[in-house]
């Protein structure tokens, strides 16, 4: 079912507490099919748990998500809502590929094991498929050399590219990325990048956070500024960070850049 | 030596090992010396008390019987700790899940086990047959809801058995056995899991794997390097406790043989050497593997040329080069 009308990503007034931490406080972000949309904020904005709300690894307390025009985590009948079994939460997740600031590989997989684990155990692609679908993506993230090695032979810069694999190996919808070079040494920055530059003149529609500011002038489509749980200020990369409004943004800018 | 330049490479210097006099420790030999006059006492005693009776000693610590109940020790430790390990994990899980029934019945579950000396849950297990002297299957509380509908006595069992035919003392001691090493595995399994980076099934869920096969796939493989070792002392440890077994009784079991040889014969303290000698066999046995199976689990993830072989393995399972340089 496509619904090529709607935006890839559309959030409603989303609502999320941990505990007495109101961490984000009404949140309406609209994210249209193959865009690139780049999250920043100082740390504790909500950024993050924006993006772990957007493939429910957090249950959002009001508001809604939409991802391809289905609602994230619960089915709507009427005006009631149902909350979705798990294993049609893992369905939708499945069309919603993630990378983690700490990259999150599989230490006891190679990586060409890590790249080829969700498609053969949950989309049952047989070896032989996942096998050279997964030696592809990772030539294209640059490391088929590297496919037979474990993550901890890896440095910081392939692991999070092997992530990148691995989760385009499902073939998701879109792509979340939570802050993907925070954890790396400067120097391996720029690979990782790449990679995500790539992704995303391919077409690919991804939510970054990150603290990148060159990135999000280059490929950034729009640029959503958070801060205290709310979307301070939002608009075209170029024009917020050159010319930015409000005065929050101003002043964390003038500290980043 | 030429004047370093910024430009060039540092070179390094030679030095000469140095020669100094070891500290003296005199402690040591009068340690040794305390030692050697205790170990010399007691082997003076093993030859020269005759309530050891070596000879008689020898003649029946090799007795069919006797090798018998040895197979038997092994074989109920093989299946006690299979058991117990399998239903430690089921028990972790149900420890670890969100479902506050299962995670409140399996706290009950290992209190329990863990309070209950295994002496006095094996006893308590060999008089069962004293409760329920036959064991049936059938609708529960059959007798009360044929009450509600006006049936007097009813008795909807389909199956029944007399325990003693059942429950022989083998199946007793292994079940009494595994239902303890359950709740002693479950806290290894439960510290296991634990230690796996929560991230890691995060990561699973999010390329769209049940908990469950998350748990499978991702979670319990990175636990068995914290759960492994452990349970290695616990497998020592049953075989140790299987000479509990003589309280529920189990005869096929080498201390009862030991002990009961012992008895008939009014040689028992021979007898009881005989089963420490035995014991310190097999134990010693099992902490052979136990070294070899710590030190593959130490070294951990990562070994280029393992996953190479594994690789290659798997692409000659479907026919495939590996494209691999």
């Amino acid at each position: 079912m496509t619904h090529s009308a709607e935006p890839m990503v559309r959030t409603e007034n989303v609502h999320k507490s941990f505990g007495h931490v109101q961490v984000l406080r009404g949140i309406d972000v609209t994210v249209p099919r193959g865009n690139v949309c780049v999250v920043l904020g100082p740390s504790g904005s909500g950024k993050s748990t924006l993006l772990r709300c957007i493939n429910h690894l957090e249950k959002i307390d009001s508001g809604r998500i939409w991802v391809d025009g289905n609602l994230i985590g619960y089915r709507q009948k009427g005006d009631k809502l149902y909350e979705l079994h798990d294993k049609d939460v893992a369905a939708q997740r499945r069309e919603i590929g993630m990378v983690f600031q700490r990259f999150n590989l599989f230490p006891h997989m190679c990586a060409l094991e890590n790249v080829v684990e969700a498609p053969t155990q949950v989309k049952g692609q047989t070896k032989a498929q996942a096998w050279r679908r997964g030696m592809e993506l990772l030539s294209r993230v640059g490391l088929a050399d590297k496919a037979g090695n474990y993550p901890s032979q890896l440095s910081g810069g392939q692991q999070q590219r092997v992530a990148i694999a691995r989760a385009l190996a499902m073939d998701p919808k879109l792509m979340l990325f939570d802050e993907p070079t925070s954890a790396l040494d400067p120097e391996l920055v720029g690979d990782v990048l790449d990679a995500m530059k790539d992704l995303a003149r391919s077409g690919m529609t991804m939510v970054v956070v990150t603290h990148e500011i060159g990135f999000a002038r280059e490929v950034g489509d729009q640029l959503i500024f958070m801060d205290g749980g709310v979307v301070v200020e939002s608009g075209h990369p170029r024009e917020v960070l050159t010319n930015p409004q409000h005065p929050r943004t101003r002043d964390f800018l003038s500290k980043v850049l | 030596m030429s004047e370093p330049t910024p430009s060039a490479t540092p070179v390094p210097r030679q030095a000469d090992p140095i020669k100094a006099v070891p500290v003296r420790h005199p402690g040591r030999w009068v340690a040794i010396a305390v030692i050697a006059v205790l170990a010399a006492m007691f082997v003076h005693m093993l030859f020269t008390n005759k309530a050891f009776n070596w000879p008689f000693m020898f003649e029946n610590m090799f007795r069919p019987p006797v090798i018998k109940g040895l197979w038997g020790t092994v074989s109920i430790t093989v299946l006690a700790m299979i058991i117990g390990v399998l239903l430690g994990i089921v028990v972790a899980v149900c420890r670890l899940s969100e479902n506050p029934i299962l995670r409140g019945a399996s706290w009950v579950y290992t209190w329990f086990f863990r309070a209950v000396p295994r002496l006095v849950l094996l006893t308590v297990m060999g008089n069962l047959g004293l409760l329920w002297p036959r064991l049936e299957i059938g609708v529960p509380f059959d007798v009360y809801i044929g009450k509600l509908f006006g049936v007097e006595d009813a008795n909807w069992r389909f199956l029944g058995f007399t325990t003693r035919d059942i429950l022989s003392g083998f199946a007793v001691g292994v079940l009494g056995l595994a239902l303890s090493e359950a709740a002693y595995m479950a806290e290894i399994v439960r510290a296991g899991m634990l230690s796996v980076d929560p991230g890691q099934e995060e990561a699973a869920t999010a390329l769209g794997m049940s908990r469950g096969k998350a748990l499978r796939r991702v979670v319990l493989p990175q636990a068995m390097r914290v759960i492994i070792p452990p349970t290695g002392n616990e497998t020592i440890a049953m075989l140790k406790d299987t000479s509990l077994l003589i309280a529920v009784p189990v005869t096929a079991e080498l201390f009862f043989q030991l002990d009961a040889i012992g008895k008939r014969t009014f040689q028992i303290f021979p007898m009881y050497v005989a089963a420490i000698l035995w014991y310190l066999f097999l134990v010693s046995i099992l902490l052979v593997g136990q070294y070899f199976l710590e030190r593959r689990f130490a070294r951990g993830y990562g070994r280029s040329g393992a996953a190479k072989l594994k690789l290659e393995g798997l692409a000659a399972e479907h026919g495939g080069k590996p494209e691999l340089p």
